[in-house]
């Protein structure tokens, strides 16, 4: 007999006022008890939409099955044969707009929770399992890839299942990409990140940090000097985008980038740390997406008192998960939304002062569908501020494009490909935030599979 | 890692290194940089490439210990690893068609001067080189620059050794000799480089500087090395570090890289502290 419970069992968290003075993790996971009770609340449908809306194909009814048997380690098995980074997933993904966005219990109360599961299911298998990971026979073909973000990660992971050779090149210090140097250690621990990385060395994954690739190597020497089969390419999307405004090159502005950068990948948040991130006590941060909101928690978390998310539309077209603005909200963020930057004010040695914004008001909607902010005339006022956040989101990095011959890229910096990730250049595939601009991680992990396959497809066809 | 294969103490507060790194000696060019984590826990920092041997696969690298983590490079010995080395990074100095050339280094800038007069010498290029050192003490590739320079001007603040005077004073003169420049390309302290383009303006010489702003990654990712060059923002990692000295808001730049002072000075203090050191 199914849980017929309306809501979804809620995730144990971190008490607000003391989680936003600390980087543990917010969400605590759900217990056994709790996983199998919402287990439960699944009604196996025999036409599971769910799993249309999952751009990787879990096999979802399957897995909250076992889950509800208590087979915890079975449901990992069916989540590790469509996605090689469920600790990661589970916590990440926009869960809300796929696969429990599709589930028929959401038509009357709360859907599935669905996310939290396969976080559960996840950490259960990281605790107790030492299963060990079966290393299949090197098929004699080499498969470069290109950053080790979700994407890079999760097509090295499949490649590597099927029997290739695969080295990953990533041009930092440490293999994950943005899971490493974007997300905050509060919404993902770096130690899981480290875990789903070593599973892959386990798959017989090279992994060279410190390689910047369309610099110290390029791609036309990788596929003919280094006689890799295929190239994939996942550089991300890494270039952040500032608005334009006088005052943003004072000191004391920054990039989002390079606040999460400093907190994250160098470790400012930890108090012996030699990386210095010096922000003051009135923050603002501009944009309302989940890298504005992860960059707002970290300021807070670092001890600044006022916070502010600057956003020019209403709290309704926040581009940032539900979740994730409702955490901000109850660390204490203030969101002044409906306001935009106009310019920024510095004092006479060059630090942020001031920001001036203006009033705005949603006309009809544009392309994006959302309603267009106008700016309301005369509205100008500022506010005092010691430091300001540009999170406006990114373009591809430009270093492979600048560096590798005939392959095409589109005006924002992407990368041309088919569906299947095939790029305008022969023997080379390009996914994730490198092709569509700054995306979620399982799109990313999305094209990461889809790519693989297509990989595969071509080497054997070009030996067949 | 990176193995330290050569170190040695140019003066007491600059220090050279040769560090095995043989992907990235195969493609350096002078006016490229490194990124270089000496430990673990470490701060990255930039440094200009020095010089290259593509046969050894050895990338030379020359700093001045000004903060913490120049410290903990200059606490590494021949034999030890630094924990990362990345590049070669940025666009290489631009040197084609160039005939004569006066090619000026301040301080530590020399180190990154000097392959670039090289290769301006080796290519045929009339060079000029005038290097500046506040004493006769910190004065660092005095011999390197006289084999590759046509003309060669040493210039102290003190005139301790060579002319008393700064670079601008001795440019300046060979510009009133009659000397004719293509380009000036200069290289040291914000300051010095400031004040040689404000000469060369005056002249209407085009003059290229390299910058070298607080960076992270290096890759164009974090922004942190903005520079407004011409009036738009620009990064020096992937857009420099070479740029148009006349285009340069210098001032911007210098206030900028004051921004970590007061918490370098701090951590630098702390590095120095030998209790502390004991204590851990």
């Amino acid at each position: 007999m199914p849980n017929m419970s309306l809501t979804k069992n809620p995730m144990p968290v971190q008490d607000p006022n003391i989680r936003n003075k600390n980087f543990d993790e917010v969400a605590l996971g759900y217990t056994e008890s709790i996983a199998i009770d919402e287990a439960k609340r699944c009604l196996n449908c025999k036409n599971p939409k769910c799993m249309t809306g999952c751009p990787v194909k879990i096999n979802i009814p399957k897995f909250i099955n076992n889950v509800s048997l208590g087979k915890f380690e079975e449901a990992f098995n069916i989540i590790y044969n469509s996605s090689s980074l469920p600790a990661v997933c589970g916590r990440v993904c926009p869960q809300e707009t796929q696969c429990e966005k599709e589930c028929i219990r959401g038509t009357k109360g709360e859907a599935v929770a669905i996310g939290r599961l396969e976080r559960f299911v996840a950490d259960y298998h990281n605790k107790y399992s030492n299963s060990s990971i079966n290393v299949k026979e090197y098929n004699g073909h080499k498969v470069a890839v290109i950053g080790s973000g979700p994407s890079g990660l999760t097509c090295a992971g499949d490649l590597a299942k099927m029997g290739y050779k695969v080295t990953i090149y990533e041009a930092l210090h440490e293999a994950g990409g943005v899971l490493v140097y974007g997300i905050p250690e509060f919404r993902l621990p770096k130690s899981i990140v480290k875990k789903e990385v070593e599973n892959l060395s386990k798959l017989g994954v090279d992994i060279e940090t410190n390689m910047v690739i369309g610099k110290v190597l390029s791609i036309d020497e990788l596929l003919n000097d280094y006689k890799y089969d295929a190239v994939y390419i996942a550089s991300g999307a890494g270039l952040p985008k500032f608005m334009g405004i006088p005052g943003e090159n004072l000191k004391g502005v920054f990039s989002a980038n390079e606040i999460l950068t400093r907190t994250n990948l160098m470790k400012a948040y930890k108090k012996d740390s030699n990386t210095p991130i010096l922000l003051g006590n009135n923050v603002a941060i501009v944009g309302g997406g989940n890298v504005a909101m992860d960059a707002c928690r970290v300021a807070k978390r670092l001890g600044s008192e006022n916070v502010y998310i600057i956003y020019r539309r209403s709290l309704d077209e926040l581009p940032a998960r539900k979740e994730e603005i409702e955490h901000a909200m109850k660390e204490g963020i203030i969101f002044k939304t409906l306001t935009n930057p106009t310019r920024i004010i510095g004092d006479e040695f060059g630090n942020v002062k001031e920001i001036e914004v203006v009033d705005m008001t949603l006309g009809e909607p544009d392309s994006s569908l959302r309603r267009r902010p106008i700016k309301i005339e005369g509205s100008e006022h500022t506010i005092k501020m010691d430091s300001v956040i540009m999170a406006l989101g990114t373009s591809p990095n430009p270093l492979i494009k600048a560096t590798t011959i005939g392959l095409d890229t589109n005006e924002h910096g992407g990368i041309i490909t088919d569906e299947f990730g095939k790029t305008s250049k022969e023997g080379v595939y390009a996914g994730g935030d490198a092709v569509t601009g700054a995306a979620t991680v399982i799109l990313a992990m999305g094209a990461g599979k889809t790519a693989a396959q297509a990989i595969d497809e071509y080497i054997k066809s070009k030996y067949a | 890692m990176n193995k330290i294969v050569e170190k040695k103490i140019l003066n007491p507060t600059i220090t050279l290194m040769e560090i095995d790194a043989p992907y990235i000696a195969k493609k350096a060019e002078p006016g490229q940089f490194i990124i270089v984590r000496p430990n673990d826990d470490s701060e990255r920092i930039p440094l200009t490439i020095a010089g290259f041997d593509r046969i050894k696969g050895t990338v030379r690298i020359i700093f001045q210990v000004v903060g913490a983590t120049t410290m903990e490079l200059n606490d590494l010995n021949e034999g030890d690893y630094v924990s990362d080395f990345v590049g070669p990074l940025g666009n290489p100095t631009e040197i084609e068609g160039l005939k004569n050339v006066a090619v000026i280094g301040g301080g530590v800038g020399c180190a990154i001067a000097y392959p670039v007069a090289k290769k301006l010498y080796e290519s045929g290029a009339n060079v000029t080189s005038i290097i500046g050192f506040r004493n006769k003490d910190l004065v660092i590739l005095e011999d390197e620059f006289r084999n590759c320079s046509n003309t060669f001007k040493l210039m102290t603040d003190d005139g301790s050794t060579g002319e008393k005077g700064l670079v601008t004073n001795a440019l300046e003169s060979l510009i009133l000799s009659g000397e004719k420049y293509d380009e000036v390309i200069a290289i040291g302290p914000l300051i010095m480089m400031k004040f040689v383009v404000e000469l060369t303006k005056r002249y209407n010489i085009k003059t290229v500087v390299s910058m070298n702003p607080i960076m992270i990654d290096g890759t164009g990712m974090c922004g942190g090395c903005r520079l407004t060059i011409g009036g738009k923002t620009k990064f020096a990692c992937v857009d420099g570090p070479d740029f148009d000295g006349f285009l340069v808001d210098f001032d911007e730049a210098m206030s900028r890289n004051r921004q970590y002072q007061e918490f370098e000075k701090h951590a630098r203090e702390k590095h120095c502290n030998l209790f502390n050191k004991e204590a851990n």
